[in-house]
């Protein structure tokens, strides 16, 4: 039977006004539309249960069996329902089916439940394919149906589908045979690439040599098994060896050369990740666990730990936005209630990278999603994965540029909390030991996520699998965390990791390293559906799983409370020491892998990376403006300055009630914050500071200042919050193109160097700041092919920086707070315009934007002594306000401390330190000994550059703009000495952002407008 | 004596830790009960004087906001929890509790046994979640026990679906004369399109309230947007203050 839910008033229902709104551009005006929610079901049930359960009687009207369906009513041009595809996570109809046995219905495994949206369009005169175009945003093909019947066809007897097909599998339950032996190389490789292996030859090769050993073939024997490897085998190996679990790339031996030479890097990670958190370490005694477990943990303070991790999901968000950008969260969060004994998700982080949302439709490659259908798709899923899993959007960032117009880029962060000591053991060790029982908490098995982590590991192409794509329930997670942490609390588990990338597969694989072996029972595990083969069980990514190790004695008791809570929780085998991970289905073995093969029997990739210098760009010309007015303007309504508030009020930034500095701070709460502070603990003033980094737009010039800028921006935020110095540890999460040279990626060998080159600058920046890595992740193939050639990312790096601040009631924020207060840069300026927003609003040159000649760069062991100085002022209370330099420069941080406070500033641009004084030629720089090196930077300026906009619009690094009170200022200038820090002039009464230079007034612009272009709409 | 304020837990609720602090700094015994604890032994209301409904998305939100979770209080509490207002305990719903207590037909309330449901919160006019803070009034006449005396303020309002709505004129209009308003969005700064910019109501005893805003997620004056300026008024406590005031009483 069909039940409709429809609102009464159609004024009264903001989804269907909203929906009329996103059709209104194709069909010319604003239909009259009403949404309707429909539930499928083959079960029979009394309409007052209907009327209960599935209407709000106050203003809904309701059509099931007891009353005509709204098709029937006249009115409508166009029915269009949009269904899922059969296998697709429906939350929706799970929550149904558990309401119908509340309800005390009984409802099996059999019976179907569905849920539908069907849209009642009125707008006459439209063709079944205008419809079909106008809709086409509302779902997508991979995992919707859509039906559209017109009125006409409705008269003719046209009616919609009572049930919708359900899956039907019947895989076979034997595991097949795969003979590695009897095949060659050829064989081998078009092995890999059917079965989505995304193995290399040598992989291959690997793996046919541990079958013919001939221990191998004693031990396959006396468990029954043929000599064959059998596709259970080869899938878990697959997974395990994935780029994305292995990390092959970031381990791989490297023969570098560039132009001073040529060396050998044995493993980037160990080189310059671990080296450099291994280097800091002494001095941090706070790092607890650090790239072991699932997140990085440190000591937050006598009584609680915090553990940060991030991730990125880019393949699952460029197919479908919304269920990869909901998995993205959910996923996350799964890290941090999987490290050590499982920490409470705190605050979750989200930085978005997707080309331009004003794109034109037809530079869009044929295949690709348009970008600001990627944009509204990932961002509602964050709204929904974050707002429903309870936790606040403590930070994050939306980027623009035309290279992520192939793949976007999701990085979805997480901080968590827990004790120091649960039960008096540290609470960042777990214990999986031999005779554990191995349960799997959380969501039912099914198809969805099939080859999630070798899929990442692949480039996007027309053939990508659907089944790699999952749609996370935020709910469902949720109900499982409340459960977990309730377990944990009474000890009823030993070890806990989540079940992520590769599924079982990779999670109990890790797990059994710890014991020394497992053996697991895939029979045992819970189906959304019957009819999946063993190796898909074991490689599924379906979300919302956990897998804990657990003594015997506690099973029941912790299968009763999962039971009570409403959580499905399965004992699905044993953690053993034999060695061997062993897999059973049907009663006898199907699988038995040697743990040290499995794990370390990975061949080293060997790479080349080829560094080439890029040339000198063609000399930069811009016009001297004189007035710079109208390009602020400009550079405050360019989409990666302009205000985000509009997507950013989305997010709950509110819950759990530890939230101090917000996104948007200012007296209207709409001038953007350098970062987020919380207050983590109800009985402590101590507050944690959030910030990131990220600037892909210099790897146009070189990967290294890329990276510096990265750490440095992140770092910078910390200081520009209030946060303590010495307590900051960061999170690397690489995004490159493909750095692996092939036939059809001839340009590996270079982005394989700019990679070595970022991690080079990545270790600079953080020993010069003191600053740990403690995690990271890298993704590696964001690359598509659509219409015919490669479209690759800029090579990007985030760094998201977390510290501590002793007393969060001094923390800062970025708006003036009053008339009169003086107005400071800190930092040196060297007017590089290269790679800066300007760059971006003049057109010409690369992806239509002229270039502005080389690019500043970071010097981090300068940048320090700054910061250690005005971390220090910061705690003494000197400062009024502190915003630290990023995109669009001085003249854009000027402008958002002025609308926070809703207040005006006059500058003098003169003395800029860094700036060489023009008519002396020697610089005003506050530190003597900048001088020469400033002149340097100088004499790089192509002198077409009107000194102007390179004050104003240099996006140099290592810079604040901050305010301080008239009285504090002999002692602020004075925690300043020696340092570059200049006066430059007042906040204002007066709403107007003035500056002159030379004599000349070179900026003034009145907030309004200021307002008026920061605010401009960036879709 | 303090008087014993349950917050329920579970089921994807989930502002249940800041409301059990912003009860315990209220000066209750604040304890974090899970529904599904509740729903195995209803006895444990005759031990509380509070019953609190924490927001959150109670089964994501699915089938319409609250709409599941009043489905299991009705299957699994209904008399108990009649009861226990009856004999004077207090509730009370904060966003998504304030929707399960709409559609349980306790508030506004005031039916006798057979609650019918007279109000809703349905989606924001936008159609779209919103988090920001925004000025709230609240009434100086209302029956509402938890909200006397209380100076207006700013509070943090997140929701996607906090727009009230009657069934028509006539239920507004009781709710007015009944003083069954309690808090209003001060004018302009209606964030969702609410009917007459009402916030929350009470039943007519003014023991039962349901709410928007979180006056639970302003615990301190760091939390304040304005925090780095003079004008912050009083936290949210005083709220929470009135309702163990009047829970004592019956103590």
């Amino acid at each position: 039977m069909r039940i409709e839910t429809c609102f009464l008033r159609r004024e009264l229902d903001g989804r269907a006004l909203g929906a009329a709104k996103r059709l209104a551009p194709f069909l010319g005006s604003a239909p009259l539309l009403d949404v309707v929610d429909v539930i499928l079901t083959d079960l029979s049930l009394p309409s007052s249960l209907v009327e209960e359960l599935f209407a709000d009687p106050v203003v809904q009207y309701i059509a099931s069996a007891a009353a005509p369906s709204l098709g029937a009513f006249a009115g409508w041009d166009w029915l269009v329902e949009i269904a899922y595809r059969p296998g697709v996570t429906d939350t929706l109809a799970l929550t149904a089916r558990e309401a119908l046995s509340i309800a005390g219905l009984s409802v099996s495994g059999d019976s179907v439940v569905q849920t539908a949206r069907l849209h009642l369009l009125r707008f006459p005169g439209l063709s079944r394919e205008a419809v079909s175009r106008a809709f086409a945003p509302f779902w997508n093909p991979l995992i919707q149906t859509a039906s559209f019947i017109s009125a006409a066809e409705w008269a003719e007897g046209g009616r919609l589908p009572d049930l919708y097909p359900v899956v039907s599998l019947h895989e076979s339950r034997e595991p097949r045979l795969i003979d590695l032996a009897a095949m060659d190389d050829a064989a081998l490789l078009r092995l890999s690439a059917e079965r989505l292996l995304a193995l290399s030859l040598s992989e291959m090769q690997a793996v046919c040599d541990y079958y013919v050993v001939a221990a191998t073939a004693e031990t396959r024997t006396a468990a029954g098994l043929p000599p064959a490897a059998t596709d259970v085998e080869i899938e878990m190996i697959a997974q395990t060896w994935s780029e994305h679990c292995k990390h092959k790339i970031f381990n791989a031996r490297i023969e570098y050369r560039d132009e001073s030479g040529a060396q050998t890097i044995d493993s980037l990670f160990t080189t310059y990740i671990k080296a450099t958190t291994d280097k800091l370490q002494p001095s941090r005694p706070d790092l607890l666990s650090v790239f072991t477990d699932n997140s990085g943990v440190f000591a937050f303070d006598e009584s609680y730990a915090v553990c940060v991790k991030a991730e990125t999901h880019n393949s699952p968000s460029a197919l479908d936005p919304y269920g990869g950008a909901i998995t993205g969260i959910v996923g996350v969060n799964r890290d941090i209630l999987g490290t050590g004994m499982g920490a409470m998700p705190l605050f979750n982080t989200d930085v978005l990278c997707f080309a331009p949302p004003s794109t034109p439709d037809d530079q869009v490659p044929e295949g690709l999603l348009r970008p600001r259908e990627l944009l509204a798709g990932v961002h509602r899923g964050i709204v929904d994965g974050g707002n429903q899993s309870g936790i606040p959007v403590a930070a994050g960032a939306f980027l623009f540029d035309e290279s992520y117009m192939g793949k976007p880029l999701v990085f979805c962060g997480t901080g968590g909390i827990m004790p120091l000591r649960l039960r008096g053991s540290p609470s960042w060790e777990k214990r999986i030991e031999a005779g554990m029982a191995v349960v799997m908490v959380g969501g039912r098995i099914g198809k969805d996520g099939i080859h999630g982590a070798t899929f990442s590991s692949l480039a996007l192409d027309e053939t990508s699998p659907s089944s790699a794509v999952q749609i996370g329930d935020p709910i469902i997670q949720k109900r499982m965390t409340d459960f977990l942490l309730e377990a944990r609390d009474l000890g009823l588990y030993q070890g806990i990791t989540d079940n992520g990338a590769g599924g079982l597969s990779s999670s109990l694989g890790e797990m059994a390293e710890s014991s020394g072996g497992i053996r697991i029972d895939l029979d045992a595990c819970p189906l959304k559906y019957p009819g999946l083969s063993p190796w898909e069980i074991l490689v599924s990514e379906s979300q919302e799983r956990m897998s804990l190790s657990v003594l015997p004695e506690f099973l029941g008791e912790l299968l009763d409370l999962a039971r009570r809570r409403g959580v499905e929780a399965t004992a699905i085998g044993e953690f053993t020491d034999s060695g061997f991970v062993e897999l059973r289905s049907g009663g006898k073995t199907v699988g038995l892998l040697d743990l040290e093969f499995l794990h370390r029997g990975l061949p080293r990739m060997r790479l080349e990376a080829e560094w080439k210098p890029r040339p000198a760009p063609a000399s930069a010309t811009l016009v001297d403006r004189g007035d710079w007015t109208g390009t602020l303007l400009a550079v405050l309504a360019e989409p990666n300055v302009a205000s985000k508030e509009s997507l950013v009020r989305q997010y709950d930034h509110e819950v759990k009630g530890i939230s101090v500095e917000k996104p948007f701070t200012g007296l209207e709460r709409d001038a953007p914050s350098d970062g987020a502070v919380l207050k983590p603990l109800y009985s402590s003033w101590r507050g944690l500071c959030v910030t990131h980094g990220i600037n892909p737009r210099l790897s146009v010039h070189d990967t290294y200042a890329m990276a510096l800028a990265a750490v440095d921006e992140a770092y910078r935020a910390q200081i520009a919050l209030g946060a303590n110095p010495d307590s900051a540890v960061a999170l690397d999460n690489f995004c490159w193109p493909d750095p692996v040279a092939a036939p059809d990626n001839p340009e590996g060998a270079f982005k394989l160097a700019q990679l070595v080159r970022a991690c080079t600058g990545l270790r600079e920046a953080c020993l010069a700041y003191g600053l740990p890595l403690v995690s990271g992740k890298d993704s590696m193939k964001n690359d598509a092919f659509a219409g015919g050639r490669r479209i690759s990312v800029q090579p990007t790096l985030l760094v998201t920086v977390v510290g501590t601040i002793d007393d969060c009631r001094k923390a800062l924020s970025t708006d003036f707070l009053e008339p009169g207060d003086l107005i400071y840069i800190l930092g040196e300026t060297s007017g590089l315009l290269g790679a800066s927003i300007l760059e971006r609003t003049i057109p010409g040159g690369r992806d239509g934007h002229a270039e502005l000649g080389p690019c500043p760069a970071a010097r981090p062991e300068r940048h320090i002594l700054l910061y250690r100085a005005l971390a220090k002022a910061i705690s003494g209370r000197a400062l009024r306000s502190c915003h630290d330099l990023s995109d669009g420069g001085l003249a854009v941080a000027l402008a958002e401390s002025c609308l926070g406070g809703r207040l005006g500033a006059r500058l003098r641009l003169d003395a800029l330190p860094g700036m060489p004084n023009p008519a002396a030629g020697v610089s005003s720089a506050g530190a003597a000994a900048t001088t020469a090196e400033a002149t340097t930077a100088e004499a790089a300026r192509p002198e077409a550059l009107p000194r102007a906009a390179c004050c104003l619009f240099a996006e140099d690094p290592g810079r604040f703009l901050v305010s301080v009170r008239p009285e504090d200022r002999e002692r602020f200038e004075r925690s300043m000495a020696n340092l570059p820090a200049a006066l430059i002039g007042e906040v204002t009464e007066e709403p107007g952002i003035r500056a002159s230079l030379g004599g000349l007034r070179v900026l003034d612009a009145d907030l309004a407008s200021v307002e008026r272009a920061y605010k401009t709409p960036i879709a | 004596m303090k008087p014993k304020a349950l917050i329920l837990a579970g089921y994807g609720f989930n502002a249940d830790a800041e409301l059990r602090e912003a009860f315990g700094l209220a000066g209750a015994e604040a304890e974090r009960l899970q529904l599904s604890d509740l729903f195995a032994d209803p006895e444990i209301l005759e031990r509380a004087e509070i019953l609190a409904f924490p927001g959150g998305f109670s089964f994501g939100d699915h089938l319409g906001s609250g709409q599941v979770a009043a489905l299991l209080c009705r299957r699994y509490l209904g008399e108990s929890l009649r009861r226990f207002i009856a004999t004077g305990g207090l509730v009370i719903g904060i966003c998504n509790g304030f929707q399960v207590l709409t559609k349980l037909g306790l508030l506004p309330g005031g039916g006798g046994s057979a609650p019918s449901r007279e109000v809703t919160l349905i989606q924001n006019e936008s159609g779209l979640f919103v988090d920001d803070w925004v000025d709230i009034h609240f009434e100086h006449k209302t029956a509402c026990l938890w909200t006397r005396g209380l100076e207006d303020r700013m509070l943090p309002v997140r929701h996607g679906e906090g727009r009230f709505v009657a069934k028509d004129e006539s239920v507004l209009e009781s709710l007015e004369a009944g003083g069954l308003v309690a808090l209003r969005y001060a004018s302009g700064s209606n964030p969702n399109g609410s009917a007459r910019d009402i916030a929350g109501i009470c039943d007519p005893s003014g023991r039962v309230f349901g709410l928007m805003p979180h006056p639970e997620a302003f615990l301190v004056r760091e939390n304040h947007p304005l925090r780095r300026r003079a004008k912050v008024g009083k936290v949210g406590i005083d709220l929470f203050e009135n309702g163990v005031r009047a829970a004592r009483d019956r103590l």
